[in-house]
C-alpha cells in the first residue's frame, strides 16, 4: 500500500520505455495494446489508492526516504487522488480514440502520451514546489510534441507560441521559487505554510511578490482572462486526441492555484492570507464572459469547444478565489464534469469534421454526415451536460457552485455572470448543432464511419456524465470530504512533519 | 559583490525581455535563453552569497546553502532541452509556415499585398 503512491507516475514511465523498446515498438498493435492496458491498469490501482486514502486519511510518502522538510515527498490526499483517477480516467479514453488511426500519423504518439500523463499525475502528487515545477516540465515537453503530432502548419504555428509563453511560464516560476526559498528556506508545502504563519515583518513583501508571480504562473497554465490567448488556438489545431487529454491541463494550473492559496497562504497566513483572491475574482468573471462570448462567435466547432474550456475555467478560478470549504468542494466536482465532457466534446468534433467532406468542422452548411443519428446524439448529449441543462452532470455542477456562494454581494454578482454565460453557451451550441447537422447543401454522405473504438471511447468520456448524477450524493460527499481536509493544513502538517517538527517550529 | 551580482541579473533579465519582445523567433529564442540565465543566477543567490564556502560538510569554517546549487542544477538541465526543443520547433516553423516571424507571416508582407491591389 505504502508503495502504491508511486504507481501513477513509475507506471506510465515504464509503459512509455517498454512501448519504445525493440519487440513492442516494431508493431502497431503491440504498442496500442501495451498502452491501453497499461491505462487501464493504472485506472484500477488509483481508484485502490483513492479508496484507501478516503478510508485511512492523508498518506505520504519520503522518496529515497529522505525525510519531509529536506527530501522529496508525494502526498496523495483525497483532492489530488480525485484528479489522478479523473486523468487516468480521460487517458484511458483518449488513448482508446488515438488508437483507432490518429497514432500512426506521426512517430512516438503513445510513449509522448503516457510520459504526459506521467507528468500529469506527478504534478497532481508532489508535495513540494520544486518538484511541482519539474513536473510541469515533464508534462508540458511532452505536451510540445503531442501538439505537433501529425504536423500542418496550424499546428506549427500554434506550437511556437505555446512553447515560447510556456517558457516564460516557466522562468517566471523559477523567480518567485528562488524568491520563496530565499525568505522561507524551504520548498516543502506544508512546511512553508508553518514558515509563512511566522514571518518576520520585513520579508513580508519579498515573499507577496513571489506568491504573486506564482498566481501568474498558475493563471497562465490554467488561461485565465490576460493570460488566455493561447488556449482557443492551441487547443482547437492538436489532434483529437491529444486536444483531449489537454482539457485536464488547465485544471493543473486550478489545482496548484487552490493548493498554494489554501495551504501555504490560508488562514494562518496573517496579512498575507488570501491574498490573490482579489486578483482571481475578477479575472475568473472576465474569463467566463470572454469564454461565453467565444462560444458564439466561434467559426468552427474546435475553437466552440476550446472556449468552452475558457468558461469552465473562468468558473473554477472564480470558485478558488471564493476561498471557502463549500467553493473548493464544488469546484472539484465541476472539474471532473467539465474536463470529461469537453474532452468528449472535442472527440465528436474530430467524428464530425472527418463525415464533412471539405466542410470539416467549420460552422457552415456543408455534406452530410455519415451517421447522422449517432453523431447526432452524441452531440445533443454532451452539448446538454456542458451547459448544465437538467437530468446530466453539468446542472449537478452548476448547482453546487451556485449554493457554494454564500456572501450576498458575491452571490448576485456571480450568479448573473454564470447564469447569463449558460444562456449564451446554449445558444452557441444549439446554433452549431443545428449547422452541423441540419443545415446540409448538396452531395451524398460520403466519407469513413466512426470506427468502434472511436465511439467507445466517445461513450467511455460521455458515460461519467450520468455516473457522476447518478453517484451524486457519494461523490459530493467525497469532494467535501476533500475539501475539508485541504483546509484542515495542521493534520496535514503533523502527518508529513512529525509532531515534533511542528512543536519545535512555533516560537 | 551584492551590487555586481544583482547588476547582472537585471540587465540579463533586462536584454530577456526585450529579445522576447521581437518578432522574430531567433532573437526570441536568444531572449529565452538570456532570461534563463538570469534566473539561474537569481535561484544561485536566493541559497546568499557566500565567499569560500563549501557545500560539503567538514571542509571549511563556514558553509554555503547546497539546495540552491542542486536546484540550479536541475533549472539548467530542464532550460537547456527546452531551449534545443525550441530551437528545433523554430527550423520547422521556418520551414513549414515560409518565414520565421513568430505569427507564420510577416507584419510588413501584409501591407504590402494590401497596397498593391
Amino acid at each position: 500500500m505504502w508503495h502504491l503512491i508511486t504507481a501513477p507516475i513509475l507506471l506510465p514511465m515504464l509503459t512509455a520505455l517498454v512501448i519504445m523498446l525493440p519487440p513492442v515498438h516494431y508493431s502497431p498493435m503491440r504498442r496500442r495494446w501495451v498502452s491501453m492496458i497499461s491505462s487501464a491498469v493504472q485506472l484500477v490501482l488509483v481508484v485502490i489508492l483513492l479508496l484507501h486514502v478516503q478510508q485511512n486519511g492523508l498518506l505520504h510518502y519520503a522518496i529515497g526516504n529522505w525525510q519531509a522538510p529536506f527530501g522529496i515527498i508525494l502526498v496523495a490526499d483525497t483532492l489530488s487522488m480525485v484528479l489522478v483517477c479523473l486523468t487516468s480516467f480521460l487517458a484511458l479514453g483518449a488513448i482508446c480514440y488515438g488508437s483507432a488511426g490518429e497514432d500512426e500519423k506521426g512517430s512516438f504518439f503513445h510513449p509522448l502520451f503516457q510520459f504526459q500523463v506521467m507528468g500529469i499525475n506527478g504534478a497532481f502528487l508532489t508535495g513540494d514546489l520544486f518538484n511541482l515545477f519539474v513536473f510541469f516540465e515533464v508534462l508540458l515537453i511532452a505536451s510540445y510534441a503531442l501538439l505537433i503530432h501529425a504536423g500542418g502548419k496550424n499546428k506549427t504555428k500554434a506550437a511556437v507560441h505555446y512553447v515560447v509563453l510556456n517558457l516564460t511560464g516557466s522562468a517566471i516560476f523559477l523567480f518567485s521559487l528562488a524568491v520563496l526559498y530565499g525568505t522561507l528556506g524551504t520548498l516543502n508545502i506544508v512546511d512553508m505554510a508553518q514558515k509563512v504563519a511566522v514571518l518576520p515583518a520585513e520579508d513580508l513583501m519579498l515573499v507577496k511578490s513571489g506568491g504573486l508571480m506564482l498566481m501568474i504562473v498558475f493563471a497562465l497554465k490554467a488561461a485565465v482572462l490576460p493570460l488566455q490567448f493561447w488556449l482557443p488556438a492551441t487547443y482547437s489545431s492538436a489532434s483529437a486526441p491529444v486536444a483531449a487529454l489537454f482539457a485536464v491541463m488547465t485544471k493543473i494550473g486550478i489545482y496548484a492555484l487552490l493548493r498554494v492559496y489554501t495551504t501555504i497562504f490560508g488562514a494562518d497566513a496573517g496579512p498575507l492570507q488570501g491574498m490573490a483572491a482579489d486578483w482571481l475574482l475578477p479575472a475568473g468573471l472576465a474569463t467566463i464572459v470572454l469564454g461565453a462570448i467565444g462560444v458564439i462567435s466561434s467559426h468552427d466547432f474546435r475553437k466552440l469547444v476550446a472556449n468552452l474550456v475558457l468558461v469552465s475555467v473562468g468558473t473554477l478560478v472564480a470558485m478558488v478565489a471564493l476561498h471557502t470549504e463549500l467553493s473548493a468542494a464544488a469546484a472539484l466536482y465541476y472539474t471532473v464534469h467539465s474536463t470529461l465532457v469537453t474532452a468528449a466534446l472535442f472527440l465528436i468534433a474530430d467524428l464530425i469534421s472527418n463525415q464533412r467532406g471539405k466542410a470539416a468542422d467549420r460552422l457552415v452548411s456543408g455534406r452530410r454526415v455519415v451517421q447522422p443519428i449517432l453523431l447526432g446524439s452524441l452531440f445533443m448529449l454532451a452539448a446538454m451536460a456542458v451547459a448544465g441543462l437538467p437530468p446530466l452532470s453539468g446542472f449537478i455542477g452548476k448547482l453546487m457552485l451556485l449554493q457554494a456562494v454564500t456572501e450576498p454581494a458575491n452571490r448576485a454578482l456571480l450568479w448573473a455572470v454564470i447564469l447569463m454565460c449558460s444562456l449564451l453557451v446554449i445558444v452557441g451550441l444549439s446554433r452549431a448543432g443545428s449547422t452541423l447537422f441540419w443545415r446540409v447543401s448538396g452531395g451524398d454522405a460520403s466519407g469513413d464511419k466512426a470506427a468502434p473504438l472511436q465511439v467507445f471511447a466517445v461513450c467511455w468520456l460521455l458515460l461519467a456524465s450520468p455516473l457522476l448524477v447518478i453517484f451524486a450524493g457519494p461523490l459530493t460527499e467525497l469532494s467535501q470530504q476533500a475539501a475539508a481536509q485541504l483546509y484542515d493544513t495542521d493534520t496535514a502538517a503533523r502527518a508529513i512533519l512529525g509532531s515534533a517538527a511542528t512543536e519545535g517550529d512555533v516560537p | 559583490m551584492e551590487t555586481l551580482f544583482a547588476s547582472c541579473i537585471g540587465f540579463l533579465t533586462f536584454c530577456g525581455i526585450f529579445l522576447m519582445l521581437r518578432g522574430r523567433t531567433f532573437p526570441v529564442m536568444l531572449g529565452l535563453t538570456m532570461l534563463s540565465y538570469a534566473v539561474n543566477l537569481f535561484i544561485f543567490a536566493s541559497g546568499r552569497l557566500t565567499l569560500r564556502g563549501a557545500a560539503v560538510l567538514g571542509t571549511s569554517e563556514q558553509y554555503a546553502d547546497p539546495l540552491p546549487q542542486a536546484l540550479v542544477l536541475t533549472a539548467i538541465v530542464i532550460g537547456f532541452a527546452m531551449t534545443a526543443f525550441l530551437v528545433i520547433l523554430a527550423i520547422r516553423a521556418r520551414a513549414d509556415l515560409g518565414n520565421d516571424h513568430v505569427d507564420g507571416k510577416l507584419p510588413d508582407a501584409d501591407g504590402m499585398k494590401r497596397e498593391s491591389r
